[in-house]
């Protein structure tokens, strides 16, 4: 059981200083405090895994001899190397190779040895790691969670402190449940403002990456918070904290609310009846004081936010859909890109278009996809693959007609999975050819080797299927 | 691991910016479940040319560079992804210290616990070093210091990250030295233990 109740926290520094969301759930953490000499051992609640980053971190717990400390608190699924085709009518999964049914196989035989809960391929549950913690309760507020996978960023939505680790930090939580860590800086970003129709999470978070850069929140923690981050639900709170690693934030958080508890409540995972509410009362004790100083702190205005798009090779080269491509020296990206300098984006014709991932995957997401697809027809150059972050999610869209939607439209609907993200399952886009995508790094040769990515809102991913080029998705909806 | 010791090598440079970690190990080479072989794919996008033949362009290729243990790089080196082999490619390539005025939070943490040091110096020293390929570069962990022509650049790696590597330690072995700690945080938080 992954409920956790903590009582009586006495404050670890007399600090008297207010203190952050950040400072808050860092130091109901501390096994020890960081000295000159050492850093601190930060306890971890919840540990998730999956078949990429952990075969060679149980190579660790053999070497040494030792066993996982807490299997309870720790959760595995696949979905970087699965496919997102059906099995044959055998049950068999296709997959894209021998090395990639290998890690699905290891992380099998790993969970098994060591007593880890796993979502196994075809289990009702599984789905993208980043997708189905939350969607099981597993994710909490309050809480410290890892997995050896970046995009863990996605969790600090419910107010957890989550953030990505290394195959041997993985090894280190399995060992003792801990990590060594210096504290991070904080960065406040306050958003506020109503929102423009057409202009989603996405574009929010694209904007930020675009003022303060790819590195622009090294070293930090990054608490967004305002009216706008407010009234977003946790599906769009999770598709902005996802990306706070795209500019190099060590985490991103928001402070949980009635949102997250509507959300959470219920849930596989969560706590239920006395115990809710005692978890509830705790929850809300998550925010930033006022008076609470962040290390840096930037304020945007939700209503100059446009629908985004990037033209570049990394998620910090991005324009409003209607902007032209700046002069900016960044040839050699734009070479890799085939696109130059004063360029428009608008009307750049389009080959895929990918809607997915851990970023933008979840039901309201393809609600928008289905918007803009609803009785029109995805243009005949243009292949579109739509993959849901869950089973549960795929369900649900079936049982809306949103599955149908799509498949009228001439889109691919897919079994869950990080698919045309990072392309390792197989699902890959050419040399040179162009795709939109609702996932989160446009680096070279991440979505095969010679691919474009451009990457956008699911608003946007759909029009330019309809379309086959870049379009602004306001003039569908 | 084996304890870092100072030792003189002559550097290349990949000034480029932003370099991520999908740019220096490709998710194709991701599907081990060990560690060794990474370093004949270590930024093989740039290091091959379509027919798989070395790209003479590509400076890791120069013969002068083959044996550089040494990686001047751009800002940010090492954004992206947390994947680890990162550093196991670089390290079985045969560099033991990357340099830039940046470095990605996750890259950093993951080459110190590999035996990989990660060295930050200041924007101007960046740019005398990005001038300077294919000198001779001393670098000196104890003093934290490197030596480049007649400079000496001072740099500084967190504390514990430098004992560890001095000493060729494992971080999980400290850790597993904390367990009495350990046990009684979970004693005092988890109401399931108490
Ligand atoms: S969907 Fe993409 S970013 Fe998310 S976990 Fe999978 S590969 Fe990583």
């Amino acid at each position: 059981m992954v409920a956790t109740i903590y009582e009586g926290i006495a404050p670890t520094s007399n600090e008297s200083v207010a203190d952050t969301l950040f400072d808050k759930v860092w130091k109901r953490h501390l096994v020890t405090a960081e000295t000159a000499d050492t850093p601190a051992i930060l306890y971890i609640d919840t540990h998730l895994i999956h078949e990429v980053t952990s075969p060679q971190a149980f190579q660790m717990l053999r070497d040494k001899g030792i066993p996982l400390r807490r299997p309870d608190r720790t959760f595995a699924t696949c979905d970087h190397s699965t496919p997102t085709t059906k099995p044959n009518e055998q049950g068999e999964y296709q997959f894209h190779g021998e090395q990639e049914r290998h890690q699905v196989e290891q992380l099998q035989a790993n969970c098994k040895e060591f007593d880890v809960p796993l979502y196994a391929l075809g289990d009702k549950k599984q789905g993208i790691v980043h997708v189905i913690g939350p969607e099981r309760g597993i994710t909490q507020p309050g809480q410290t969670i890892v997995c050896g996978d970046s995009h863990t960023s996605t969790h600090g939505a419910f107010g957890a402190l989550a953030f990505g680790i290394g195959t041997s930090e993985v090894g280190y939580t399995f060992a003792t449940q801990c990590i060594p860590q210096r504290k991070s800086k904080s960065f406040g970003i306050e958003v506020s403002g109503n929102l423009n129709p057409g202009v989603t999470a996405k574009d929010i978070i694209l904007t930020i990456i675009r003022q303060i850069g790819i590195g622009g929140a090294t070293g930090h923690v990054i608490e967004y918070f305002g009216s706008t981050i407010r009234a977003l639900s946790m599906d769009e709170r999770m598709t902005i904290c996802n990306m706070s690693i795209e500019a190099g934030a060590r985490a991103g958080m928001i402070a949980p609310d009635d949102t997250t508890f509507d959300y959470l409540k219920d849930r596989e995972f969560v706590p239920r009846g006395k115990d809710w509410d005692c978890a509830v009362k705790d929850w809300r004790q998550l925010y930033t004081e006022p008076g609470a100083i962040f290390d840096r702190k930037i304020t945007i205005d939700a209503s100059s936010i446009e629908p985004m798009i990037t033209y570049g090779t990394n998620p910090q080269m991005g324009i409003k859909v209607g902007e032209k491509i700046p002069v900016n020296n960044e040839q050699q990206a734009l070479d890799y890109m085939g696109l130059s300098e004063q360029q428009a984006m608008i009307g750049q014709p389009v080959d895929v278009v990918f809607i997915g991932s851990c970023t933008n995957s979840r039901i309201s997401d393809l609600r928008d996809a289905a918007k803009v697809l609803k009785n029109r027809k995805v243009a005949s150059s243009v292949r579109t693959l739509i993959v849901p972050g869950s089973h549960e999610i795929k369900q649900q869209a079936e049982q809306e007609g949103i599955a149908d939607i799509f498949v009228e439209a001439g889109a691919e609907w897919r079994e869950p999975g990080c698919s045309m993200c990072l392309g390792m399952n197989g699902d890959i886009i050419k040399e040179k050819q162009f795709c939109v995508s609702t996932s989160n790094r446009n680096f070279e040769g991440r979505q095969g080797k010679g691919g474009r990515t451009l990457l956008a809102s699911p608003l946007t991913a759909a029009a330019a299927a309809v379309t086959g080029r870049i379009t602004d998705p306001r003039e569908f909806i | 691991m084996k304890p870092f010791q100072t030792f003189r090598s002559i550097f290349a440079v990949l000034g480029a910016k932003n370099i991520d970690t999908d740019q220096i190990i490709g998710s194709d080479h991701l599907k081990i479940t060990d560690k060794s072989g990474l370093g004949k794919h270590l930024f093989s996008d740039w290091r091959y040319l379509a027919d798989g033949t070395d790209n003479p362009e590509f400076v890791l290729n120069q013969p002068e560079f083959k044996q550089s243990r040494v990686l001047v790089v751009g800002d940010n080196f090492g954004c992206g992804s947390s994947r680890e082999h990162a550093p196991w490619a670089l390290l079985d390539f045969g560099i033991e210290v990357v340099i830039s005025s940046s470095i990605a939070d996750i890259f950093s943490n993951n080459s110190f616990k590999n035996g990989l040091l990660p060295i930050q110096v200041s924007e101007q020293e960046h740019q005398f070093l990005l001038q300077h390929s294919g000198s001779e570069i001393t670098v000196d962990l104890e003093q934290q210091q490197i030596h480049c022509a007649d400079k000496k650049f001072e740099f500084k790696v967190e504390a514990f990250a430098r004992y560890c590597l001095l000493n060729g330690l494992e971080q999980l072995d400290f850790l597993i030295g904390q367990m009495d700690e350990i046990k009684k945080y979970e004693k005092r938080h988890f109401k399931e233990l108490a």
